[in-house]
């Protein structure tokens, strides 16, 4: 094996760079968050493009403005959001393995089409583990480049394991061609609460449409659309998980993710799936987006089938 | 088991494509604790490396599983399984206590005065009525190695602050309603603080990472200045906020 070392310096950092692996288990129980990519999708074909493992560390690149500079040659894959990439001022391909020089600039614009640009290099992004996991973050101090849960800042050396890869490697169209500007229509798993909703509100929580409000991050997205009515108002802490969707007291829905708190005492409707989590993930403020009521049985074969393309 | 549980419990309720969650009480109880801790060694058995995570807290417990391995359904048929021969961890006497170190004093403690007030109680009385009691911790969250414990002495109840603050240093000791707490590192809060710990509640080299874990038992001892000086406490005073 090849010895870590810096593959890609910051030059410039943009709003929000993160490391991610595929993010912190076990210890959810301490009240350590989940981390990882809030897009699975996006970040699992950039890993896969290039060769690596399920659950290599990437570049989560969130809005864009990031620049880097190659310090030695490698090949990366950029998929997930179209952020307007260039290398060295030439639009970048995404979905696409390829073959970068020493000495090269990679620069992030901004949105064309979603919201977060996943970053891999072939080997891999190389970073001591915190708690078993490189997955950054902020909030915890916890993991990233650094191992303190910082984002990417300028100067930063990102070190890399580089291995040889194959470059021109690229994703089917159904997943490297997706629209994240359409209205996204998210797959739910009733559960929970989701008894002691009214009626009405039950309704239009499916029928509706939802737009994605200003308070949107790792931790979740706020949807903002008909006031549901629940006739809990507020609950004994428990586990929340991956998407879960809690109606706090003012009747706008949470789609909860990777960063969420591990416990919490609002009724839920029920979880988002993984592919919806991610699809949520990259849809922009002022989106549209529907919930659908999902059946387990397709919603695990959607995953499984998912899954089984990066074994 | 039965008669341990309220109606209609325990009950398994789908908390998405990789998760359950087990509901076995219904209110907040001491008495719940040996059950849950119970529950989760029986889970770790079961699933063995299927188990992702589980997070037990007041009076549920959330599993969560691969589903690559594991569907929903067979993992809710493994629950069952061990939810009918579920009991409960024994609970001696002399259980071992966990015993904080706590600066009790309104340069690190901002609303003892607060409680004393609302008490009508000095401030050594809110310190003895904290102290004097032996805790459990029912849930781990809010922040990695953040342990609600309960239940606090009635006449210490005091609601959250109006504005929480931005910055509670880490190691404050707090209450709100029934509940007490030490912040394990610099986060926003809005419970009252009372005094400070020394001790690290949370470290990442550390065996087992956090000093606590769901069902401790836990006391709060008070200690001076000087000691909390010499255990290596932060003693700058709270800093305004505006």
């Amino acid at each position: 094996m090849t010895e870590a070392s810096v593959g890609l310096r910051v030059t410039r950092a943009g709003p929000l760079a993160l490391l991610q692996d595929a993010g912190r288990f076990g210890v959810r129980r301490l009240g350590v968050t989940q981390g990882g990519p809030v897009d699975l999708h996006g970040w699992a074909w950039a890993n896969h493009l290039v060769g690596n493992a399920w659950g290599a560390p990437a570049l989560e690149v969130t809005f864009g403005g990031l620049e880097l500079t190659a310090e030695r040659g490698l090949v990366l894959a950029v998929a997930g959001a179209d952020l307007s990439a260039t290398l060295d001022g030439q639009p970048l391909p995404g979905w696409r393995a390829l073959f970068v020089e020493r000495g090269q600039q990679l620069a992030f614009g901004s949105p064309v089409n979603g919201l977060r640009a996943y970053l891999a290099v072939a080997g891999g992004f190389a970073a001591a583990p915190v708690l078993g996991s490189v997955a950054c973050v902020a909030r915890e101090g916890l993991g990233g480049h650094d191992g303190q849960g910082h984002r990417l800042a300028e100067g930063d050396g990102l070190r890399v394991t580089p291995r040889r890869a194959a470059v021109g490697r690229t994703a089917p169209r159904d997943d490297a061609e997706i629209d994240y500007r359409r209205p996204a229509e998210l797959a739910l798993l009733p559960g929970a609460q989701i008894a002691e909703f009214s009626g009405e509100s039950l309704f239009q929580a499916f029928n509706a449409s939802w737009r994605v409000d200003d308070r949107a991050d790792r931790m979740g997205v706020r949807l903002t659309g008909p006031t549901l009515q629940c006739r809990m108002t507020s609950m004994i802490s428990e586990g929340i998980s991956l998407g879960a969707v809690q109606v706090p007291p003012d009747g706008q829905p949470i789609a909860l993710l990777n960063d969420r708190q591990t416990i919490g005492g609002y009724p839920r409707l029920g979880a988002l799936t993984p592919l919806a989590c991610s699809r949520l993930a990259q849809c922009l403020p002022g989106q549209e987006v529907r919930l659908n009521a999902a059946a387990t049985e397709s919603a695990l074969e959607a995953y499984r089938r998912f899954r089984g393309g990066f074994a | 088991m039965s008669g341990v549980f309220p109606p209609g419990l325990p009950r398994l309720e789908s908390a998405g494509l990789d998760g359950w969650m087990v509901r076995l009480f219904d209110a907040i109880d001491e008495a719940n604790m040996p059950w849950l801790t119970a529950l989760v060694r029986d889970c770790e058995k079961a699933f063995g490396d299927q188990l992702v995570d589980l997070v037990p807290s007041y009076t549920t417990l959330l599993v969560t599983f691969d589903p690559l391995r594991l569907s929903p359904g067979e993992a809710r048929k493994r629950l069952i399984e061990r939810l009918q021969w579920l009991q409960p961890d024994e609970e001696p006497a002399d259980a071992p206590v966990k015993e904080l170190p706590v600066w009790y004093d309104p340069a690190v403690g901002p609303e003892l005065s607060r409680l004393a007030e609302l008490a009508g109680m000095s401030l050594e009385e809110v310190v003895a009525g904290h102290s004097e009691r032996t805790y459990r911790v029912f849930a781990l969250g809010f922040a990695p190695g953040f342990a609600f414990m309960g239940s606090v002495d009635a006449r210490l109840e005091a609601p959250r602050l109006a504005t929480p603050r931005r910055r509670v240093p880490a190691g404050s000791v707090a209450v709100t309603g029934q509940q007490t707490a030490a912040y394990p590192a610099v986060t926003p809060g809005g419970w009252n603080l009372i005094g400070r710990t020394p001790a690290v509640l949370f470290d990442r080299d550390r065996e087992g990472f956090s000093l606590f874990q769901v069902g401790d038992r836990v006391r709060f001892v008070p200690i001076d200045r000087a000691e909390f000086e010499r255990r290596g406490g932060d003693t700058r005073p709270m800093e305004e906020e505006r």
